[in-house]
């Protein structure tokens, strides 16, 4: 963020002007350049130490010693870790019905947990447990591409509305206020309504679930990202940029958009929680991922409610790995939410 | 505050008149157009061209969005593939059930969420605000179908203290004036229906109040937190001022404007949440009929729902503005 005086001085203007000043003021001016440069390495530091990454290093610190942000770390974390490793966690294949004449639905007969099944087996015969840790990887899969799919478009259209708004004079006000209608229309669209409207355009499959869930939550990083930059347009340094010169575009990409970016980081973790329970939602309406070979926690969640009252177990370890990851994400975003508001900051 | 009105219902059209085009832009990109969705798969291609001219689609996309226009602003939103009925037709057959279950939810929200949430503010650190927080949080993640399921499952199937599906008991002896069961009873004074329609409400209501009763359990308590730091609530105090006065006229009105908010914004996302709670509980209201449409790819009854669906929400939006500037003085005047 801010560029340390020290990188200047080399190469800086003061040394050319110096030199264009004529060979009688060199060394007057060299001295008072170097003065000035030295007077900025002193100020640099501090200037750093108690502003820039002041606010995030408090807001960590706060972080670290909150209960709830350690307990959704904790939880995300274990999630991720399950995740990534899963084909090495799982003891067999998900989609091998090896134990298939063992188990009867229709008979009300099902195996509970055992020693080489800890989860017991599902309706056909398969390892439980195996496609609850595989199933943990679809669901990373779909959090992540939804709230990256939520937060590229929405920080897109809400930045540019942002910027326009504060920096773009008239036409500027007229672009945001094209753009916010837009947003205020997604916004008026129920957020399952929107996912699916998307779901049946396109057909049930995994990327149906992603883009649905995803585009979803376009309207809350939009207008999020735009109230943000809009606030911090308003600020002293941004004055202070443009009286300096600096270019629009340049004021808003690396002025304005990182001061901005908190609220959006923040959403974004409550927002894989809500993409998360939101595919499984999907999944229940029978808009999710057809292919069995990919277990995925909504659509096992929703299989198994068929067997709710003989074997509630097969819908009860989904169910719970849900709202266990939900909660963890919901947990440490609403903690990084409370270390990073001014208001709590006493 | 009449200008404030008008400006604020002008504000409407762009919105209005934008989802329609989002919703025509979507009826054009259907898989293989209307005509693969209105005819038979084995229709010919010469039937599919004739219904393409009498439904106008050879017709420039902008004279074909004008008509589309005109249907919409004539009530014509098409036919239901699945019943042969009008869409307008079957969705204000069905509203009225949706709309009681609707209400239930948002009372029963509201009804124990803002004294929870207060209580939660005022014994800030306490169990209870432990556990109000806790439990928000717990409510906000669990899939909405999941708790719907599980109260249908514990209290409606094992221990039978509530019926596990539809509106009314069948074989009920009611006089229909207006769909809505529960008003037309009390109308009539049919007690039995009233009481009936209510135990059916209860699960599927609680289920879908899940959501907004733990938003506003905390957006009440983040409110009264904040409200109860304010400079006049000292002041008030200060002065001796009775308890209940401070606490009523100063912290909970001024307390109650995110939350008014929040509740409009909720009612309209109940809607959506209806889909899922009607399905498992079968009750015949808009969110069973939409979750029908799924799966059978009704395009007219999707289109139609969520068009009126999302109407509705922006009037309840409209709603929420007017009744924010009546309790804060300070919105009309920007």
């Amino acid at each position: 963020m801010p560029t340390t005086p020290s990188a200047h001085n080399p190469e800086g203007s003061p040394v050319p002007d110096a030199e264009s000043a004529g060979t009688g003021g060199t060394a007057l001016l060299g001295r008072k350049a170097a003065k000035i440069d030295r007077l900025a390495e002193l100020m640099g530091p501090r200037d750093e130490g108690t502003h820039g990454a002041g606010i995030w290093r408090t807001a960590f610190s706060r972080l670290r010693r909150s209960p709830m942000a350690i307990t959704g770390a904790i939880i995300v974390a274990g999630f991720v870790v399950v995740a990534l490793f899963a084909p090495l966690l799982a003891p067999y294949a998900p989609t091998a019905q090896t134990w298939g004449d063992e188990v009867f639905p229709n008979q009300n007969i099902f195996v509970g947990p055992r020693a080489e099944n800890w989860l017991g087996l599902d309706n056909l015969g398969r390892d439980q447990f195996s496609r609850m840790v595989i199933g943990a990887r679809q669901t990373l899969l779909v959090g992540v591409v939804a709230t990256l799919v939520g937060f590229g478009v929405g920080a897109l259209l809400g930045g540019t509305a942002g910027a326009a708004a504060t920096l773009g004079g008239r036409w500027g006000r007229t672009i945001d206020n094209a753009i916010m209608r837009v947003i205020d229309m997604m916004l008026a669209l129920p957020t399952l309504l929107l996912a699916v409207t998307v779901a049946a355009l396109i057909g049930p499959s995994l990327t149906t679930v992603m883009l649905a869930v995803g585009i979803a939550q376009v309207p809350i990083f939009a207008r999020l990202l735009r109230g943000a930059m809009i606030s911090q347009g308003n600020r002293d340094y941004v004055l202070a940029a443009r009286a300096l010169g600096v270019r629009k575009h340049k004021i808003a990409l690396t002025h304005i958009l990182p001061n901005s970016l908190g609220p959006v980081i923040v959403q974004s973790t409550l927002t894989l929680a809500t993409a998360i329970i939101d595919a499984a939602a999907l999944s229940y309406l029978g808009l999710g991922n057809p292919d069995p070979s990919f277990p995925e926690w909504g659509t096992m969640l929703a299989d198994a409610q068929r067997f709710l009252s003989s074997a509630p177990q097969l819908a009860v370890y989904p169910a719970l790995a849900i709202i266990v990851t939900a909660l963890g994400f919901t947990l440490l975003g609403e903690a990084m939410r409370e270390a990073l508001d001014p208001k709590l900051r006493k | 505050m009449l200008r404030f009105l008008v400006r604020r219902t002008l504000q409407l059209i762009p919105t209005l008149g934008g989802l329609s085009i989002l919703l025509f832009i979507w009826l054009q990109r259907l898989p293989g157009g209307p005509e693969y969705a209105l005819l038979p798969d084995d229709a010919t291609a010469e039937q599919r061209a004739q219904l393409r001219r009498s439904l106008g689609l050879d017709e420039p996309l902008t004279v074909q969005y004008l008509a589309f226009l005109r249907n919409i602003l004539q009530g014509d939103l098409g036919t239901s593939i699945q019943t042969g009925r009008p869409v307008v037709e079957e969705f204000f057959t069905r509203f009225p059930a949706t709309f009681e279950l609707a209400i239930t939810a948002m009372l029963m929200a509201i009804a124990v969420g803002i004294p929870l949430g207060y209580l939660a503010a005022r014994r800030r650190g306490g169990v209870l605000d432990f556990a109000a927080v806790g439990g928000s949080l717990l409510g906000i993640c669990t899939p909405v179908f999941f708790l719907a399921f599980i109260l249908k499952v514990i209290f409606a199937e094992r221990l039978g203290l509530f019926p596990s599906a539809f509106r009314l008991s069948p074989g009920l002896n009611r006089t229909d004036l207006s769909g809505f069961v529960v008003l037309d009873g009390l109308r009539t004074g049919e007690l039995d229906v009233v009481w009936d329609a209510l135990m059916h409400l209860a699960l599927p209501g609680l289920a879908l109040a899940s959501i907004p009763l733990a938003v506003i359990v905390r957006m009440t308590r983040a409110s009264v937190l904040e409200v109860l730091e304010e400079d006049y609530v000292r002041t008030a105090d200060a002065k001796g001022l009775h308890r209940r006065t401070v606490r009523g006229r100063h912290v909970l009105r001024n307390a109650m404007l995110p939350v008014v908010t929040a509740i409009g914004l909720l009612t309209g996302s109940l809607f959506a949440g209806a889909v899922l709670t009607e399905s498992v509980f079968a009750f015949p209201g808009v969110g069973s009929f939409v979750y029908g449409a799924t799966q059978t790819r009704d395009y007219p009854v999707l289109t139609g729902f969520i068009l009126l669906i999302a109407t509705m929400y922006v009037f309840i939006n409209l709603l929420v503005d007017i009744s924010y500037s009546l309790l804060d003085p300070r919105v009309r005047a920007q």
